[in-house]
């Protein structure tokens, strides 16, 4: 015997709409993805010019220098639609709010080496305003980038450094005893302690480029590709040494969005790549520049907190491995290195 | 080791947000934040901007996740048991049609406008609330969409929305008003969007659609309505505190602030004439008339409203006294442009039956026997007759609100209301004083605009026939387009009515 419900059948006209069955050569049913992310943002027939870029319509296609036949080849290998991206997010946060509650009714950071805590509050507090600048910089993608495809993924990714730079704060006010006077030192080694400042210059020239294919690639490639596992990997295994464990775990977040978004800043990068010689010469370019600048600002903030540890010598190797690393990476994505 | 008290969400959003911003040294704030000025605001302190949001990501992340997981139930659950079979008429749907072509599109555009200010707006507490805001609209684009992909699969005009809004003519109206904002510097934009639309015009337009489904068992559509409440009202807070914080700042952001209300209120107001359409004529089950709909949500609330902004030295819009003028004509005046260019719209009209007639007549007893009624049942005639009327003459527009010219005199409304301006060697005609006056403003804008009917005469838009025109439109013709009487759509709705109802047949 089997259980079965009588439902009406009734033959659906068409299965999705024209501009998907278009793209995809037949009328098949579609993703969620698909339907909310192919061709949703209006391409022609704009009514006037932004009176603050005359140059340039609405959504322009020029705003970069990278060309593209066809703007929806930058496919999330997440899928990420606003209801998927969020509930990732949840869960991912629910992790994080989990290991926030363990680490704190333990009080777990009592047995953590109290050199080894000044040091983490010293890289991790400052950190939250390049999160903050990550964010700008991926609304900049959001807003002038071309194709819902790669501008609501950017529109997701900002939205993540915004929740990254609030972990961080979080971790800031777990180790102050929730005054804000790690967030206030915070702010001021950012904007004055030596260690920080090629970085915040990178930070704020990033700022300032006009192409946003420019800035995704000096951002999301390029910086995060080597501060992130330099912070999140490298740093936190000095910190092992000095029982560092229940900080990894205020920061795993980070470690497993890394993963995550890299999938989704590959594929662009791939895509954008493979179209034409142009511009893989062009991303190339940006790559070498902005990589360069990373391990550059990246070496002052090594020095500093392996040699904080006694772990000075090592900085230099810990800064190439991630180097070599990003750039095995680019190679891998069809890049010049 | 006792449990530290936990930090309320207001509390933590302080300290974890606003403290993030820096002031840039290696590059001029000025060049970081380059459009913040032009327009003439002048902000002496961004700190004293009260955020409405106060949500950390995390907390956002935990509600929305939440609100989406119960909304795709709903929607799964209505597709899976062929939901749109229980909607009052198939005749409903030519709402939903105008709203998938003509209001989901601007959704969209919000989430792109948004993240341009979540970018560019200089101080951290605006720049946030900015950067949920844009998060949100691209939810409610993706939900709508997402709700109505199921209607798609059994009805027609859906089929291809987004091509639609870039072409066809009576979309080029809600395109071009969000192009218009978006096109402005941020502070009119958020007069626009936020203040004008969001908060004074939001429950006669959205709420509007969102009630037309609960009314007519669009169980679909009203959840997603429901779940867009919340997000809507942060809106609305967003929309409040954004005209506050201009007025509060600075004495010569009055001025300013006025113009963009006057000329956000007539540009708003003009394009809800559709919701005006969509309310006295394409819902089946009725929720209220656009006459009692504009009393209530605008005579009634926005004159408290502004009441309260006159302390800041605000007055009421310009010209909202004609628009009461007109309340109890526009929704009949629109009606009946859409009647007779129905074979080159994306939606079906038809002739309104005796108990709908006599609806109209007792919400509009001053005009609707007297100016309509002899209209209507003047085409019903031809109808019957088998001469169903189609306007073939392409009208003219008004260039600012891109309306067909269709509106009538403010004090006569036997008399089309015609007004026009001389620009470089140029006559441009408008529908009313309101729209002459935005024209006037800023003409070098305007003369830039896609008018539908030059276009097409320009031969830019697929070839010289409608034919040619609607196909360009990727309109399937004897489908989406002419009259509900004699469509397919009317057609399968009959036999799914059969079908459902066996014993009711004789």
């Amino acid at each position: 015997m089997s259980f079965q419900i009588k439902t009406l059948d009734i033959e659906p006209r068409r299965q999705t709409f024209a501009y998907i069955a278009r793209r995809f050569g037949a009328d098949r049913p579609a993703s969620r993805y698909e339907e909310a992310t192919y061709d949703v943002q209006a391409r022609t027939n704009f009514h006037y010019r932004p009176i603050w870029a005359p140059e340039y319509e609405i959504h322009d296609e020029n705003r970069t220098a990278v060309v593209m036949a066809d703007w929806y080849v930058f496919k999330d290998p997440r899928q990420f639609y606003y209801a998927t991206y969020n509930q990732s997010r949840a869960a991912m946060n629910q992790v994080l709010d989990g290991n926030f509650d363990t680490v704190e009714e333990r009080g777990m950071l009592a047995r953590v080496a109290p050199e080894w805590l000044a040091t983490a509050k010293a890289y991790l507090v400052p950190l939250r305003h390049y999160e903050w600048g990550a964010n700008m910089n991926n609304f900049t993608i959001a807003d002038y980038g071309y194709g819902t495809q790669i501008t609501s993924a950017a529109a997701f990714h900002a939205a993540d450094r915004l929740g990254m730079a609030q972990v961080l704060g979080r971790i800031g006010l777990l180790l102050d005893d929730q005054t804000g006077a790690s967030l206030d030192e915070g702010h001021a080694a950012w904007t004055d302690g030596a260690e920080w400042q090629d970085l915040r210059r990178a930070v704020e020239d990033m700022f300032v480029v006009e192409d946003w294919f420019e800035v995704f690639v000096a951002q999301n490639l390029a910086m995060d590709g080597i501060l992130h596992p330099l912070v999140f990997d490298h740093f936190d295994a000095a910190g092992q040494a000095h029982n560092g464990a229940p900080l990894s775990m205020l920061t795993g977040f980070m470690v497993d969005w890394f993963k995550d978004s890299s999938r989704w800043v590959d594929a662009v990068i791939k895509a954008a790549a493979q179209e034409s010689d142009a511009n893989r010469a062009l991303l190339s370019g940006w790559y070498a520049t902005w990589s360069a600048r990373a391990v550059q600002v990246a070496r002052p903030l090594a020095d500093r907190v392996l040699g904080d540890v006694g772990m000075g010598e090592g900085a230099e190797a810990a800064v190439a491995t991630v180097a070599e690393q990003l750039n095995a990476r680019a190679r891998k994505l069809g890049l010049d290195v | 080791m006792a449990k530290k008290k936990k930090m309320g969400l207001k509390q933590k959003y302080a300290l974890l947000t606003r403290g993030l911003d820096w002031e840039t040294t290696y590059q001029p704030m000025d060049k970081v934040f380059p459009y913040d000025k032009f327009e003439g605001i002048k902000i002496k302190d961004w700190d004293a901007w009260e955020d409405p949001f106060r949500l950390t990501m995390d907390a956002y992340w935990k509600f929305q996740a939440e609100k989406e997981r119960k909304l795709y139930a709903v929607i799964d659950s209505f597709s899976q048991n062929n939901g749109h079979l229980g909607l009052t008429d198939a005749r409903y749907l030519s709402a939903v049609k105008l709203f998938l072509t003509g209001v989901s599109p601007l959704e969209y555009m919000a989430h792109r406008q948004f993240a341009h200010l979540g970018r560019h707006l200089r101080g951290a507490g605006p720049r946030v609330a900015a950067q949920m805001q844009s998060l949100d609209e691209l939810r409610h684009a993706q939900t709508q969409i997402h709700t109505i992909s199921h209607y798609n699969r059994y009805f027609d005009g859906f089929h291809d929305w987004q091509h639609m809004h870039d072409r066809v003519w009576y979309l080029s109206v809600p395109k071009s008003f969000f192009d218009d904002a978006a096109s402005a510097g941020p502070f009119e934009f958020l007069t626009s969007i936020s203040f004008s639309f969001e908060y004074v015009l939001t429950n006669l337009l959205f709420v509007p659609f969102m009630s037309g489904a609960a009314y007519n068992g669009d169980l679909a559509t009203v959840t997603f309505g429901f779940s867009a409440q919340s997000d809507e009202s942060r809106h609305m807070t967003l929309g409040l505190e954004v005209i506050k914080f201009m007025l509060e700042q600075d004495e010569g952001n009055v001025p300013i602030v006025q113009r963009w209300i006057d000329k956000w209120f007539w540009r708003g107001y003009r394009l809800l004439s559709l919701v005006g359409m969509m309310m006295d004529y394409m819902l089946p089950k009725k929720i209220m008339s656009w006459q009692e709909a504009w009393e209530m949500y605008f005579e009634e609330q926005g004159g408290a409203l502004f009441e309260d902004l006159a302390r800041y030295g605000i007055r009421p819009p310009k010209y909202h006294d004609v628009a009461s003028k007109e309340k109890d004509r526009i929704s009949h005046e629109v009606w009946a442009i859409f009647y007779q260019y129905t074979h080159a719209a994306g939606f079906h009209t038809w002739d309104v039956d005796e108990a709908h007639k006599a609806w109209l007549s007792e919400k509009y007893p001053n005009t609707f026997d007297k100016l309509y009624r002899p209209r209507l049942e003047m085409w019903k005639g031809m109808a019957d007759a088998g001469n169903r009327f189609y306007n073939n003459a392409l009208p003219q527009l008004c260039t600012t609100c891109q309306i067909p010219m269709g509106f009538t005199e403010p004090d006569d409304p036997s008399t089309i209301c015609f007004r026009s301006s001389e620009y470089g060697g140029d006559t441009y005609h408008f529908c009313s004083d309101g729209c002459k006056d935005i024209f006037d403003h800023e003409p070098e804008k305007y003369v830039q605009s896609w008018l539908p009917v030059h276009q097409i005469y320009q031969g830019n838009c697929g070839g010289a026939s409608v034919e040619d025109v609607l196909k360009w439109y990727h309109l399937n013709l004897g489908t989406d387009n002419m009259a509900y009487e004699g469509s397919p759509e009317q057609k399968l709705w009959s036999q799914w009515m059969a079908g459902r109802h066996p014993v009711a047949a004789e």
